[in-house]
């Protein structure tokens, strides 16, 4: 071929044309515009219409935003300090800051305590949320709830160290008659833990909370912001265990336990939140024994467990289904038993794929929190609705503050659900 | 395997209650059914001596009282002597009927945001995109609070609308946006051939119903004349004859009257209001679960492979009707179990309507009645037992469409 | 008693109030703390403040008893109710006294099974309008929109009263005060209507009260008092007596500034059997002779309390009207001290 061409063609090009650069309507801006904006009438149409929209945003909020006013006892002082130019009035919420985030009865020197808190949350969702730390972290996070309790609610320090010890021993004793009867090391541990309960509420004197270093706070006292996050992450975490109690019950070759199982998940999935919060504020107290009332605070933890439970339970499911039938029946092969099949083979990989499945209960769950303003708790949301703007000095106040508390919720759920698709790629590469 | 292990036939251990396969299912269903009975004995019992304590007990007559209250919205006749049955019902009705409008206006933002945030325009994708992480990230109360406030404090009360010097007016005279609702005209007949008004309007139906069904028969003969001769006639005219003559004369002889929401003493009076809690919640469930929905949408559409695209760009289709004969239909199968959930989550978050004044079930049974009887585990009860049968029968109605559509695998 | 740490844990939390079952007052006392339902938050009646204190006419009747039963006044553990709560709250046993503006009706009294022990206020249901509306009567306002804050007998009242009337409306029923009084400010609605002191005490909230009127019609009795369980009759006792000591204190002249002067012994046998220097009430009603001294201390007697939180130098501003002593030509009237 190359013969032919030299003989049978008079002119051949010895070297390459310089390269020239693409004509101007082809490159940088314009092409970008041109391909990404104006590509077609349709295009452009949306993209005006588009422009339109956004201009109107900023025309109607950036005034307002930037002529906000921090500092102001009242709304009325808001506007004389604006005096008749539009303006946000922030003002209100630097003056109920810590009402925002605490609640209003939580103590104000013990305000560090949240905080603290707070940190510690982080510092223990590490190792949970990142795998490549290193899993003695993990120890932070068992120990984070004991903590956690004693920083939020006060109190002696001797009930969380005994409730601490109560879960040590129940591990201890898993660990020990686990071994040979997953049955006789569960329900050991579990009378394990109570024995030491039990035993230490005789060691613990009446009363040992009431002069102790970190003043007792009654859980009434809990509000804003702070109620929110602890809600959503008791809940979540109480609701994990229970959400794969139930999915592996529902999977169940017992008709009874898959009766019990299906018939728990249906019913909670079908009602609102709401009726359940209800059934927490106005018919669980008929429940328990005559001689003890339950705080609604628990009261509302146990509705919302359950409900998340539900919830996780179906995504479990959904893992456990998605994972191919050879995996059980290499487990049956291997010999194991049931909870050895499970715990080894089957939940690990079948927890892998429910992931970011549970991550979007969880942040469903998280922003479902603020349903609790409606039967009388002061989270963030109530706090906004109750005492804040019904107040004389902050009446009318409603976009700051409302802005703010969208902004909170944003700023979280969006956070996780950027981790969870971050996560989602990730385990994607990771499998073989 | 039945020839190598005999079972054993060493007697019954105790033991075996737990190790041996034979009996241990048995065994724990054993314990789970005492395990739950005694819970359900404890509950039951601790329920009855509170109650005996309290001197209270649980009866469903208090629902053949009058209720005392009025309703804003209503359905179905009601007045403040009705009973408290009645006004469960009202409240039902209304939250169907909310539940009923966002799932249709969810659907619609879903599929336009789902679809635009694929769209090779940079800043649209971008804008849905925002759409969609700004909604779906913060609660749904915030929300249907802030569009509630946002209704009641840029909309004008009917009071801009009075005097020579309102600041606000009817658009086209015909429809009025207030803080209190929209107006609209409603239609209504002069001499209608019945008494009744809802009498005319079946009738009315009854009409579209008989255009419908001839309109289908010409269709089904354009169909035939085209497969026998190759042409298809032009049935446009006729079509659009049949849908509308028998209505233009139906509406004559009636005579049709619309009438006007006019200001009349505090409010306006007249036409069809729709009531701006109504609105408010209604918009703001369908932008919410919009959000949602329009995911889904996307996931549905990017599940269907590149190659489809391509065969049918390949037969020679246009970009939409790529979309909807290739695409769509497929991303169908992928979008709809997702779509039945958040239908389901639409209405059980209709029950937020409390924070804004809308009178669904939540609002009126478990809401004024139960303050008024003071009967929390009834109302509790019934208003669980409403959302229950709702969610199953629109789950069970949607898994039966579901498996239509489903792919027939072979 | 001896208690699980499960128990222990919750009680050291506030988690759980282990009560025994002998009554409410032994409760109490075992506790060390009065366990009050109030609103969510109406301002003069019961409200917390800037620093999270709660303050407010109903308030000061809690902080009354615990002064009371427990000899200290801050020793009152407030527990906000709504309306759809508050019952439950005390028919199980979360709340050991109900003082949240609730009318004393004859179903709740007699089918809920609660014992109102008094009424610490005597209110009615008013309508509030702006003043630009022009309207000068409640019967004028056929067809309006109403926003009413649900909760008490509101709703109930106001459609009695409109189909008594033969005029029409347009109930907007609302949850929270502050929720209902945005509607109104914002004209979505005409008319506020709720209980005549709770409309005062939101326009005193306003940016330009004086834009808004309240209405002469008073469409309802509204008897509000503090309540407890039916059956505990020890208890309720206490708290009826505490009240009416608060009332008696006004009519005997006891005022916070001159009781330690009066319990060193007056001419007075009332206020002498009042103040325990004479006769053994405290002992039988199971108290000490100090107790209703220590009620009137707290806070002051009923006028004094009146004055500092709903009175007329308050922004809420309320006249004593019927709620002045029976002395006065008002309704309170508290059965003597002997």
């Amino acid at each position: 071929m190359a013969d032919q061409t030299t003989n049978s063609v008079a002119f051949v090009a010895d070297g390459n044309i310089p390269e020239s650069p693409p004509p101007a309507n082809e490159t940088g801006v314009v092409k970008w515009l041109r391909d990404n904006l104006f590509s077609g009438v349709t295009n452009s149409i949306l993209t005006i219409l588009a422009l339109v929209l956004i201009y109107l945003l900023l025309k109607n909020t950036l005034p307002w935003i930037l002529n906000g006013v921090w500092n102001a006892n009242s709304l009325a002082e808001c506007r004389e300090i604006l005096a008749g130019r539009t303006g946000a009035c922030f003002a209100v919420l630097t003056e109920r800051w810590p009402q925002l985030i605490y609640g209003f009865k939580y103590p104000v020197d013990a305000y560090w305590r949240p905080n603290v808190a707070f940190v510690l949350m982080l510092i223990a969702l590490a190792p949970v949320l990142f795998f490549d730390l290193p899993r003695k972290l993990l120890i932070i996070t068992a120990v984070y709830p004991f903590v956690a309790f004693w920083l939020i609610w006060g109190g002696t320090i001797l009930v969380p160290v005994v409730a601490l010890l109560g879960c040590v021993a129940g591990g201890f004793v898993f660990q020990k008659a686990g071994k040979n009867s997953f049955a006789a090391g569960f329900f050991g541990a579990i009378v394990a833990a109570l024995v030491v309960w039990q035993a230490g509420g005789w060691l613990i004197p009446e009363g040992a909370s009431e002069n102790a270093w970190l003043t007792a706070v009654p859980s009434r006292d809990l509000g804003g912001y702070m109620l929110n996050m602890m809600l959503g992450l008791t809940c979540v975490s109480l609701s994990l265990p229970l959400g794969i109690a139930l999915a592996l019950g529902r999977q169940s070759r017992m008709p009874l336990i898959k009766w019990i199982s299906v018939v728990f998940i249906e019913f909670v999935r079908g009602v609102p939140l709401i009726t359940l919060l209800f059934v927490a504020s106005v018919m669980l107290a008929y429940f328990f024994p005559p001689e003890s009332t339950v705080d609604l605070f628990l009261r509302v933890v146990i509705m919302i467990t359950m409900f998340s439970s539900a919830y996780i339970a179906e995504v479990i499911r959904g893992g456990l289904a998605a994972l191919p039938r050879g995996q059980y029946e290499a487990a049956d092969s291997l010999g194991l038993d049931y909870p050895q099949a499970m715990r080894l083979i089957i939940l690990p990989q079948a927890m892998k794929i429910s992931i970011p499945g549970i991550v979007n209960v969880a942040v469903g769950l998280f922003k479902d929190t603020t349903l609790v303003s409606v039967i009388s708790m002061f989270d963030l949301v109530g706090m906004i609705r109750g005492p804040i703007l019904a107040s004389t000095e902050w009446n009318g106040v409603y976009w700051e503050l409302w802005g703010f508390a969208a902004l909170v919720f944003f700023v979280v759920c969006y956070g996780i659900s950027q981790y969870s698709q971050w996560l989602e790629r990730r385990l994607a590469t990771d499998h073989h | 395997m039945s020839t190598l292990t005999d079972p054993p036939n060493a007697g019954f251990r105790l033991s075996m209650l737990f190790n041996d396969t034979r009996y241990r299912s048995l065994t724990f269903q054993v314990i789970a059914a005492i395990v739950l009975a005694l819970c359900i004995w404890y509950l039951g019992n601790n329920l009855i001596q509170n109650l005996r304590a309290a001197g209270l007990n649980i009866s469903y007559s208090f629902l053949g009282d009058p209720a005392g209250y009025d309703i804003n919205q209503r359905l179905i006749d009601y007045n403040s002597q009705s009973s408290h049955a009645r006004a469960a019902l009202v409240g039902v009705l209304n939250t169907l009927l909310v539940a009923f409008l966002a799932c249709i206006t969810a659907t619609v933002f879903g599929v336009v945001a789902g679809v635009l945030r694929l769209s090779n325009n940079w800043l649209v994708s971008k804008l849905m995109a925002v759409y969609v992480e700004i909604f779906r990230n913060i609660p749904i109360l915030i929300w249907i609070i802030i569009i509630f406030t946002i209704m009641t404090a840029v909309m004008p009360g009917p009071r801009a609308f009075r005097g020579d010097d309102a600041t606000s007016s009817m658009v086209l005279d015909l429809f009025a946006f207030t803080n209190r609702g929209v107006y609209i005209p409603m239609p209504w007949f002069e001499s209608g051939l019945f008494a009744s008004t809802a009498m005319n309007w079946v009738l009315v139906l009854a009409g579209f119903l008989l255009s419908w069904f001839v309109s289908g028969r010409v269709t089904t003969w354009a169909n035939h004349k085209q497969e026998e001769t190759g042409e298809r006639p032009k049935t446009l005219l006729l079509k659009l004859a049949i849908w509308f003559v028998p209505f233009a004369i139906l509406m004559l002889i009636m005579g049709l009257t619309w009438e006007v929401p006019a200001l009349k003493g505090f409010n306006f009076k007249g036409g069809i209001k729709i009531g701006g809690p109504l609105i408010a919640l209604w918009f703001a469930l369908s932008i919410y679960t919009g959000a949602f929905i329009a995911e889904n949408v996307r996931a549905g559409i990017q599940a269907i492979s590149k190659g489809q695209t391509e065969a049918a760009a390949a037969l020679g289709l246009r970009q939409g009707r790529i979309m909807n004969l290739v695409v769509l239909p497929q991303a169908l199968r992928v979008i709809i179990p997702p779509l039945i959930s958040q239908y389901l989550n639409i209405t059980k978050n209709s029950s937020l309507a409390i924070a804004v004044g809308y009178a669904d079930i939540t609002a009126t049974l478990g809401g004024i009645t139960l303050n008024q009887t003071g009967r929390a585990i009834e109302c509790v009860l019934l208003l669980m037992l409403f959302y229950l049968t709702a969610s199953l029968t629109i789950s069970t109605v949607m898994n039966i469409y579901n498996s239509s559509v489903k792919l027939k695998e072979r | 008693m001896k208690k699980t740490v499960f128990l222990g844990a919750f009680t050291v939390a506030g988690l759980a109030a282990v009560a025994a079952s002998a009554g409410t007052m032994d409760d109490v006392k075992a506790r060390g703390k009065l366990n009050c339902g109030v609103t969510t938050g109406l301002v003069g009646f019961a409200a917390p403040d800037a620093n999270g204190e709660w303050k407010g006419f109903d308030v000061a009747v809690c902080r009354a008893v615990a002064a009371a039963v427990l000899g200290d006044a801050s020793a009152v553990e407030f527990v906000p109710t709504t309306g759809k709560t508050r019952f439950t709250a005390l028919a199980s046993g979360e709340i050991d006294m109900l003082a949240r503006n609730t009318t004393w009706t004859f179903s709740r009294d007699v089918d809920l099974k609660f014992e109102f022990t008094g009424v610490n206020y005597y209110d009615g249901q008013g309508f509030m309008v702006p003043k630009d509306l022009g309207v000068s009567s409640a019967k004028e306002l056929d067809g309006a929109t109403v926003c009413i804050q649900t909760g008490t007998t509101t709703e109930l009242n106001l459609a009695d009263f409109f189909r008594s009337n033969n005029i029409s409306y347009e109930p907007v029923p609302i949850e929270t005060n502050a929720e209902a009084q945005q509607q109104y400010l914002a004209g979505a609605c005409d008319v506020y209507t709720t209980d005549a002191s709770g409309l005062a005490a939101t326009r005193a909230t306003f940016e330009n009260p004086g834009d808004h009127v309240l209405l002469p019609e008073i469409i309802s009795k509204e008897p509000l008092g503090p309540l407890v369980r039916h059956g505990d009759h020890e208890w309720g006792d206490v708290v009826r007596w505490t009240l009416n000591a608060l009332i008696s204190a006004e009519e005997l002249g006891i005022t916070s500034a001159n009781i330690g002067e009066m319990s060193a012994g007056t001419n007075n046998p009332e206020i002498n059997r009042i103040l325990g220097t004479e006769g053994t009430l405290g002992e039988m009603l199971g108290l000490d002779a100090e107790w209703s001294k220590r009620a009137v201390a707290a806070g002051g007697n009923y006028g004094e309390i009146f004055a500092q939180n709903i009175g007329e130098e308050t922004p809420i501003g309320l006249a004593r009207g019927l709620n002045a002593q029976w002395t006065e030509g008002g309704l309170l009237y508290s059965p003597p001290f002997r």
